[in-house]
């Protein structure tokens, strides 16, 4: 990895933002000017010039004066100072209340969080500004008292959100680490939840703030604020549009300010969020700034094609060639070629990361993440589907059904399984809807009973929630066929399950195959699936095909050291007491993949031939593929196990 | 209980409310356990089994209904903030994923620096010492410290949570499926830093999993749970080569073989043995736990709970070896039975272990 460790704090990404940067100029500039306003102001805020009463800007008077000759500049400035004081009290409130009992509600639960919650909710019901206006009309020309109003009754938002995000939080892992090393509740507080929550806490505030300084200047407007003579920046739009047939001009120094400030204080809320989340999400996935896409290498880099294997095979039912996925300008698989041989099941095997799954996809043209099919052929039933939508759409479900890890996902749960089974299988059926609904049913029935689901009919009636995560993965299997597909492809189809489930599930699929004669391609990171499941299987590295051949050929004698890694790494083999054998290291993130050989950096028979060039797939023995340099040196040691 | 027992649990009781009306959720029911100095012992069972309540509750991150556990001497099964602190010196864990476990806003230097703060008073300087020192232990890079979890891997977060929890010291660790989210090669890196950690520090593991084959390669003795009961208990080998209960051999016989061969004897023995009875089937609420889905199901196993007792013959073996089956006498005879067992009776009660 080689991302920069020292990170900007959160101050510098907002100011690299162009409105970011903006605003808080604009921000701080405002801010030091009024508070300093006996320095910065030219004139004192009552100091009268009745020579220029009503002028527009000039050299004595910047902004221009009102209709007792007061310098506007000057009553800009010195009015500021109560919108400050304003924001700065309800603010405090605002956040002192919304952050304690935001927190304390989440966090703490029970009572706490029922009278918190409740509390909020009411007083989100009153009306804010009727409520200042009781208070003002109580305590009059308090404006103090009207703002303090104002933070309190803004709290019951920032309470609503920081309950539900802590309420998030509290559940992490990390929260419950940190319980177990030791730390308080309010140092857990403090390190794990208020950081979290510190960027949405600012933005909140920078829009409470816009709000309060339009709040506070409607009530100068009103004559509610600061009392004449006394500057404010609501008295002197009232002032100006007193004016406004006079000297339209004034209305310009009185309400632009109020206006860039607003929207000053919005674009600083968002310039916050977009900066705060930018910290440390760094997706490993994702390229550095600053490091372009490596170029394609040319085809025959990618894949040196073994002889015969160029040509779709047209004995199979499924033959991808030379196929090439991107994701985000990326490739993650290049040059795959595999054939699935009707009635046969081909095992997908590598550790994550490897392009197992975006394979899988990629044949049914379903690339994750905004990524593309880039380039080879996928060959179904002698119809290239790479690139062609409609040859796909009409494949998809009735000729190659899919099934994934998460049963869930495949299964809506609003809606009973049976008509969800009931719409597939009408679907793929076509037939006139009046006779089917029936024959639908039977066939709903049918498919649950063909995957052990007791009590269909009972079955058919619940939702995707009622179900264990054996039951759903039946019913999915039941929906994928649906369409009596002639391929399954499964991706990782018993990862989630118990191993008791998972034998089932491979029960099941085998005995489905027998009946339907379907053929399956199977991905998977277990080599017990493999070996009860599949008739041959190929290994995938870092986005390429490494090794295929016959399941026991390849169980006996993996031809790729990578293989042969992965094959002992399995603590099924090993006897308790004695360390595993490893394959030391992680896969190459696409972005890292070497020009040589992407496996040398982990493997134990490294030589400086094996990273020099791409390293091409050979046939060292008939019917198995590898890709290694040394697979003659294997073939002839064997690979101890 | 002897000198060298770290962890004692006796007959713990977790129950989960839910909601107002029904009756609460038992999680754990009267489970017994001791862990000794430097062992080693196996959870195992299914999603939902209670493995990783019985180690929340261990934490004291799960409320106890009923039960002892007892921490080096002391018991700690409702103890207060302040002694719970004191202990997390000594007591700590390794969760299953290795994503939430690390907070993504902090780097893993300020992560594995706060275990520091709370015990020692200790210096920045030393503090960062401490880190490199725990960083370069579980074989990470000292630059680790100033990264992102967001920046490492699945394998390389799961040696950064190992670091955080070796910070202090600990005497217990509990690993609650430390390996389950992980690749089979990462996997085999991640336990053997766990077995040479355990030999270098002599430390005592409580192993959560729910996969037998990684649970007996790093465990002593195994525990067998189901809907939070122990099936069976006993060393780890004895267990894997040879299970008592109806329930352990079901969760072997899952575990598909890794060659072929093997596999596909494997199968023609089960389709000849005959049908297995599914895990679709709904449980019953009185009896054996697994008498829904046990294939040697009689009368009895679904009217009266059987007893975890020790397995008969099972002294010869090397002893420890405890089953909670009617009929493991007469299903399971681990030497030649002295005394015929009886099928539908329960087996003799051979007292205490
Ligand atoms: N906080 C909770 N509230 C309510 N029920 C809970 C809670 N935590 C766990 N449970 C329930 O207790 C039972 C045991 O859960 P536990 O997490 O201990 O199982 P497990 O054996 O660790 O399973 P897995 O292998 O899926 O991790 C489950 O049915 C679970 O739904
Ligand atoms: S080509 Fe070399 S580095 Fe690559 S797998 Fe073969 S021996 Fe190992
Ligand atoms: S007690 Fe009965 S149901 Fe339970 S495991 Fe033993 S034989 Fe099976
Ligand atoms: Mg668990």
């Amino acid at each position: 990895m080689s991302t920069a460790a020292k990170r900007p704090g959160l101050l510098a990404r907002v100011v690299r933002r162009p409105s970011g940067a903006a605003a808080i100029g604009w921000l701080v500039l405002l801010t030091a000017a009024t508070a300093g306003a006996s320095f910065t102001a030219p004139r004192g805020p009552l100091e009268q010039d009745l020579g220029h009463v009503l002028a527009g800007p000039s050299g004595g008077h910047l902004l221009g004066t009102d209709n007792l000759g007061r310098d506007l500049l000057s009553r800009l400035l010195f009015g500021g100072r109560s919108t400050l004081l304003a924001v700065a009290e309800s603010l405090l409130v605002y956040l002192v209340i919304g952050t304690v009992l935001g927190l304390a509600s989440g966090y703490l639960g029970g009572w706490v969080d029922w009278l918190v919650t409740r509390t909020a909710d009411l007083m989100f019901a009153l009306p804010g500004i009727i409520i200042v206006l009781v208070v003002l009309s109580v305590f009059p020309g308090n404006l103090h008292a009207a703002m303090i109003t104002f933070g309190v009754l803004g709290s019951p938002g920032l309470i609503r959100i920081l309950r539900s995000q802590t309420l998030g939080i509290r559940e992490e892992l990390y929260v419950a680490a940190a319980k177990v090393a030791g730390l308080t509740r309010s140092q857990i507080l403090r390190r794990h939840v208020l950081p979290r929550m510190t960027s949405m806490v600012i933005v909140q505030a920078a829009l409470f703030s816009a709000i309060v300084v339009t709040i506070q200047a409607g009530l100068g407007f009103l004559g509610l604020g600061a009392q004449p003579p006394d500057p404010s920046w609501g008295g002197l739009v009232a002032d100006a549009s007193q004016n406004i047939d006079r000297d339209p001009w004034m209305l310009v120094p009185a309400g632009i300010p109020l206006v860039i400030t607003v929207i000053a204080l919005g674009l600083l809320g968002d310039a916050i969020r977009d900066a705060a989340i930018e910290g440390w999400s760094v997706s490993k996935m994702a390229a550095p700034p600053g490091r372009t896409v490596p170029a394609p290498r040319s085809a025959e880099d990618a894949v040196a094609p073994v002889e015969g294997s160029i040509e779709p095979d047209a004995r199979a039912l499924l033959s991808v060639r030379n196929l090439s996925v991107e994701i985000g300008g990326i490739p993650v698989v290049q040059g795959v070629s595999f054939d699935v041989m009707a009635g046969e099941t081909l095992g997908v095997v590598g550790e994550s990361g490897c392009g197992k799954s975006v394979t899988a996809l990629g044949v049914l043209g379903l690339v994750p993440g905004g990524g593309r099919v880039a380039g080879g052929q996928v060959v179904f039933d002698g119809v290239d589907l790479a690139g062609s939508p409609a040859e796909l759409a009409r494949v998809r479900g009735s000729g190659i059904a899919y099934v994934s890890q998460e049963p869930m996902v495949a299964l809506d749960p609003t809606f009973p399984v049976g008509r969800q089974l009931a719409e597939a299988v009408r679907r793929h059926s076509r037939a006139d809807r009046r006779t089917t609904r029936a024959a639908a049913h039977r066939r709903v029935i049918e498919l649950l009973t063909m995957v052990n689901i007791p009590d269909p009919e009972a079955v058919a009636g619940r939702y995707p929630h009622q179900l264990s995560g054996g039951m759903a993965q039946r019913v999915a299997i039941a929906l994928a066929l649906a369409g009596d597909p002639k391929l399954l492809i499964a991706d990782e189809p018993t990862t989630a399950l118990d191993v008791t489930v998972q034998a089932e599930i491979l029960t099941l699929l085998r005995g489905l195959q027998a009946e339907t004669g379907m053929a399956v391609l199977i991905v998977t990171h277990d080599w017990g699936v493999v070996a009860d499941l599949c008739h041959r299987s190929v290994v995938m590295y870092a986005g390429q095909v490494v090794e295929q051949a016959d399941v026991e050929s390849m169980f006996t004698l993996p031809l790729h050291p990578y293989t042969a890694g992965l094959l002992a790494a399995n603590p099924h083999l090993a006897g308790g007491g004695e360390p595993l054998p490893t394959i030391p290291g992680t896969v190459p993130a696409p972005r890292d993949w070497p020009q040589g050989c992407r496996f040398a950096a982990r493997c134990s028979r490294v030589t400086d031939a094996c990273a020099a060039a791409p390293v091409a797939l050979t046939r060292p023995v008939p019917d198995r593929l590898t890709r290694c340099v040394h697979s003659q040196q294997l073939l002839v040691e064997g690979t101890p196990r | 209980m002897t000198p060298q027992t770290i962890l004692d649990i006796q007959d713990l009781t977790v129950e989960f409310r839910q909601g107002r009306r029904t009756a609460p959720f038992r999680a754990v029911d009267s489970v017994s356990l001791t862990i000794a100095a430097g062992e080693t012992v196996g959870l195992v069972g299914e999603s939902g089994s209670g493995k990783s309540t019985i180690g929340r509750a261990v934490l004291g991150l799960n409320p106890v209904r009923s039960g002892r556990i007892h921490f080096e001497g002391a018991d700690i099964t409702s103890a207060r903030p302040g002694v719970r602190r004191e202990l997390s010196a000594r007591l700590q864990v390794v969760f299953q994923d290795p994503y939430s476990s690390l907070n993504p806003a902090r780097t893993i230097g300020r992560t594995l620096a706060e275990p520091l703060l709370v015990h020692r008073k200790i210096g920045a300087a030393e503090t960062a010492e401490r880190v490199t020192e725990m960083l370069a232990r579980v074989g990470m890079p000292a630059d680790t410290a100033n990264r992102y979890p967001g920046q490492f891997s699945g394998g390389q977060r799961q040696r950064i949570a190992i670091a955080r929890a070796l910070m202090l010291s600990p005497r217990l660790v509990i690993c609650d499926e430390p390996v389950s989210a992980l690749d089979l090669s990462i996997q085999a890196q991640v336990m053997n830093l766990l077995a040479d950690l355990q030999s270098e520090l002599s430390l005592s593991y409580l192993f959560i999993a729910h996969d037998l084959p990684v649970v007996r390669h790093l465990s002593h003795r195994i525990v067998v749970l189901y809907r939070g009961q122990v099936m069976e208990s006993g060393p780890a080998d004895d267990v894997y080569a040879d299970p008592v209960h109806p329930y352990t051999q079901a969760l072997l016989a899952a575990v598909p073989e890794p060659d072929p061969r093997v596999q596909r004897a494997r199968r023609a023995d089960k389709e000849a043995a005959g049908a297995t009875v599914l895990s679709t089937q709904p449980p019953a609420a009185t009896g054996c736990a697994f008498a829904h889905r046990c294939p040697h199901a009689i009368d009895i196993c679904h009217s009266l709970r059987p007893e975890l007792l020790p397995v008969p013959g099972g002294e010869a073996s090397g002893g420890g070896r405890t089953a909670a089956c009617h009929r493991a006498a007469d299903l399971h005879p681990l030497t030649v039975p002295a005394h015929s067992g009886i099928t539908g009776e329960e087996v003799p009660c051979s007292g205490n272990e």
